[in-house]
């Protein structure tokens, strides 16, 4: 089992529903989010071209937030899931200092939080809440072992592309063009 | 031209628009381990030399310091701590893949070591601070002493270290080269910040660690002797953590993007003046030329290029700190 997401940029428009549903799902507190949009802006005017990325946690292959973790709080569950334990979490920081892309923050109860893939939502058989919510269908979650999969069959036929590979911890974000 | 922009609201602190959640308290704790580190390994090296007696001052005064160094860097690593009541999590696990739980053992027994070192000698500290004239602290030491012959297990405890200081030295001297190693390896071990990625930095740590160690010493001996070795030591040292500091940044002048831009917060960037003229002028070259003129007979006062190299180390690690958070890939 290896869950990944694959996102169409060329149909996300911005709208930030995935934010607010992660919000509403996992209680995050006031101001802090577990995803973001980031708007990406290319060419030269007056040509110039606009997309959307929904970022989050990439649940790395090579997890430096998990190498750097002193207590063994931040672990990988089945399916390559990045997690905090919260009781187990000291509030170092060293994984937030890890992590290329700030997808980490200190919870204002002091310990670690992060996006999690909605893995309680997935062990039911459903889809994150970000991908559940999105009204253009942009966002696609599934099983990359599976070569049946939907997303399976989506990096195999679409081009695509992952945030900050020269980071060396092998992302499992997909952005689709 | 490609520019990105966060388009959903995100004012997470710490986080924009680069990461910093580590400031003053880590830099002043990397400081702190590495001078104990170093002020360690000179002790237990030249313990372990027999010159006990003819350097006094580097083995057996010295290390008392050292205790209150680590007790204050730990009572600051665990003030950072976000999620302080399970700051004991640290010791319920061992992750030899994550340096700060091996630092955080290493730095544990460095501190029960740090104090049972200076009690084998106090007899012997007792005599030293009576012959310096230190009335006020020779009372705290009479005191050891008399609860020393009062408690069986603490006698006892002083008495075993005692007995086998040669092979606690051994393990003393090993775990001071750890904790002086990994105040460096803590922040390398950080592939998102390219300024700290880079493996010179553990030795570079520890070579400045040493440096500040000698420095201490040479500053608060009072016998020639020590203090000329000393000096002699810290020129060594300073001229090996400059070779160490140009190679670092050739280094990452030949790497990719990311390591060129954080080479750069010191070739030009915001960082060039703290860290050339401030670190490496008044905190190196100035300090050598100090030790230099010293030793070719000129008088001058060994606190001068002592606290030169004191506060040069300490600036040394709040640049590397916080220009470290600076330097990271860029997502956004």
């Amino acid at each position: 089992m290896r869950y990944a997401m694959a996102i169409e940029v060329n149909k996300c428009v911005g709208c930030g529903d995935c934010v607010v549903a992660c919000q509403t799902e996992n209680n995050v507190p006031l101001g802090y989010s577990r995803d973001w949009i980031v708007e990406v802006v290319k060419g030269e005017y007056p040509n110039l071209f606009l997309h959307f990325e929904s970022q989050r946690c990439n649940h790395c292959e090579d997890t430096p937030c998990v190498r750097t973790c002193p207590t063994g709080a931040s672990h990988v569950i089945e399916g390559g899931i990045v997690k905090v334990t919260h009781d187990e979490c000291i509030g170092c920081g060293a994984c937030i200092e890890a992590c290329p892309y700030d997808a980490r923050y200190f919870h204002p109860d002091g310990y670690v939080d992060k996006c999690t893939f909605c893995d309680h939502r997935v062990a039911d058989g459903l889809d994150p809440a970000c991908v559940s919510v999105c009204p253009t269908k942009c966002m696609h979650f599934g099983d990359l072992d599976d070569p049946d999969s939907e997303i399976s069959q989506l990096l195999r036929t679409r081009e695509h592309y992952t945030l900050l590979p020269e980071a060396g911890t092998a992302p499992q974000i997909y952005y689709l063009k | 031209m490609e520019e990105r922009l966060l388009a959903t609201a995100r004012d997470i602190h710490g986080l924009y628009p680069h990461v910093h959640i580590w400031g003053w308290p880590i830099a002043t704790y990397l400081f702190l381990g590495g001078l104990a580190a170093g002020i360690l390994l000179f002790a237990t090296l030249y313990y372990l030399k027999g010159k006990e007696d003819d350097m006094p001052f580097t083995v057996k005064i010295a290390p008392i310091f050292t205790f209150f160094f680590v007790s204050f860097g730990s009572l600051l690593l665990v003030y950072d701590l976000h999620h302080k009541p399970f700051f004991w999590r640290l010791f319920t696990a061992f992750r030899i893949e994550s340096p700060m739980s091996w630092g955080a053992w290493t730095l544990m027994s460095v501190t029960l070591f740090s104090l049972l070192w200076p009690l084998s000698f106090i007899d012997d500290i007792h005599e030293y601070l009576h012959e310096r004239g230190w009335h006020r602290m020779e009372k705290i030491t009479a005191w050891i002493i008399r609860m020393e012959h009062k408690w069986k297990l603490f006698r006892w405890v002083v008495m075993f270290f005692r007995k086998y200081r040669t092979v606690f030295a051994w393990i003393l001297l090993f775990l001071s080269i750890i904790l002086g190693i990994y105040t460096g390896i803590l922040l390398s071990a950080f592939n998102a910040h390219p300024l700290w990625n880079n493996s010179i930095l553990g030795p570079l740590f520890l070579t400045s660690g040493v440096s500040t160690g000698s420095a201490f010493v040479m500053w608060l001996s009072n016998n020639k002797k020590e203090r000329k070795l000393m000096s002699t030591i810290d020129m060594a040292l300073i001229a090996t953590e400059l070779f160490f500091i140009v190679h670092m940044i050739m280094g990452m002048q030949a790497g990719p993007e990311a390591y060129k831009e954080a080479a750069h917060l010191f070739l030009g960037g915001q960082f060039t003046v703290l860290f050339w003229v401030v670190f490496v002028g008044f905190g190196l070259v100035l300090p050598f030329i100090l030790e230099a003129l010293e030793l070719k007979g000129l008088h001058i006062h060994p606190a001068l290029p002592a606290l030169l190299v004191l506060v040069g180390g300490f600036i040394f690690r709040i640049i590397m700190v916080y220009a470290g958070q600076m330097s990271e890939y860029h997502f956004l």
